[in-house]
């Protein structure tokens, strides 16, 4: 069936989106999702900061998200700075949008129903 | 833990009065007729049932699409049911592959609310609980969706376009 061409709207294959969702399925990396969409570009000192996570294993789990690309690191004097990289997380957010389209079909036959 | 890929929310307004949709949405066999779905029970807090896909009576052209997964079978356990206000119930979501045993799997929590509004009834519709999915199923359920739903798309746009 055709689908609107559009790049940036391209959904993923079954092949990609796997090592996307192996990636965030782990709680220690979804709360680092978490807090680096609250607080932007941070390093891994302040990300190990409240936990019981070692330094190294925060270290690990953002190289898995690398890569995957969910993240990324810049350099701040001898400092790395991690963030997230929004195109990816939006990846993630599409398999929604698939079950969120059912919905819109589901919700809109409701509407047929009870307005006719 | 919130996250982005942890839940979605719908609000969509009903041009109807809420007892109307109260009925449509709280009753199996009315919900049945437009979800595409029999059930094998009555809706009641606690209730546990199995919904076997039927093609939708609302709609022939949608109908026919579904023709893909009639006969799946899904398992629905029924939360809380508020008269006129609330009506809530856990479900595996695309648990439609008949060889996999969902029954240990985590699952969804689905919630209907309606408010009333101007000119009908809000309807406030929240599935949330994903991130606790399994991951293969995750990504396989993605799959599924892609082959099933996408020849759906220009039905609910032109759906959509009539309506709106």
């Amino acid at each position: 069936m055709p689908r609107r061409p559009s790049a940036a709207a391209r959904p993923l294959g079954p092949a990609e989106a796997a090592p996307l969702f192996a990636a965030l399925g782990d709680e220690t990396r979804l709360r680092l999702v978490s807090n680096l969409c609250k607080s932007g570009p941070t390093s891994i000192a302040r990300l190990t900061e409240g936990t019981d996570v070692t330094r190294q294993a925060i270290t690990k789990h953002l190289r898995v998200m690398k890569g995957a690309g969910l993240v990324r690191a810049s350099w701040q004097g001898r400092e790395s700075l991690w963030e997230l990289e929004p195109e990816r997380l939006e990846d993630a957010r599409r398999w929604l949008d698939v079950i969120s389209k059912q919905w819109d079909a589901a919700l809109g036959r409701l509407k047929k129903l009870v307005e006719g | 833990m919130t996250t982005p890929t942890d839940r979605i929310e719908k609000k969509l307004l009903l041009r109807a009065p809420r007892d109307r949709v109260w009925r449509a949405i709280a009753d199996a066999k009315a919900f049945g007729s437009w979800f595409g779905v029999r059930f094998d029970g009555v809706f009641a807090p606690g209730a546990h049932m199995t919904g076997t896909v039927v093609p939708t009576q609302v709609d022939a052209e949608v109908a026919k699409t579904q023709k893909t997964y009639e006969g799946a079978r899904f398992e629905v356990t029924i939360e809380t049911m508020e008269p006129q206000r609330l009506f809530s119930f856990r479900w595996h979501p695309f648990a439609v592959d008949p060889k996999v045993d969902y029954s240990g799997e985590p699952t969804t929590l689905v919630v209907f609310e309606l408010q009333d509004a101007t000119e009908g009834t809000l309807l406030t519709l929240t599935e949330s609980g994903f991130d606790g999915i399994p991951l293969a199923r995750r990504a396989k359920a993605f799959s599924m969706n892609e082959q099933g739903w996408t020849g759906m798309m220009p039905l609910i746009e032109k759906y959509l376009a009539q309506t709106s």
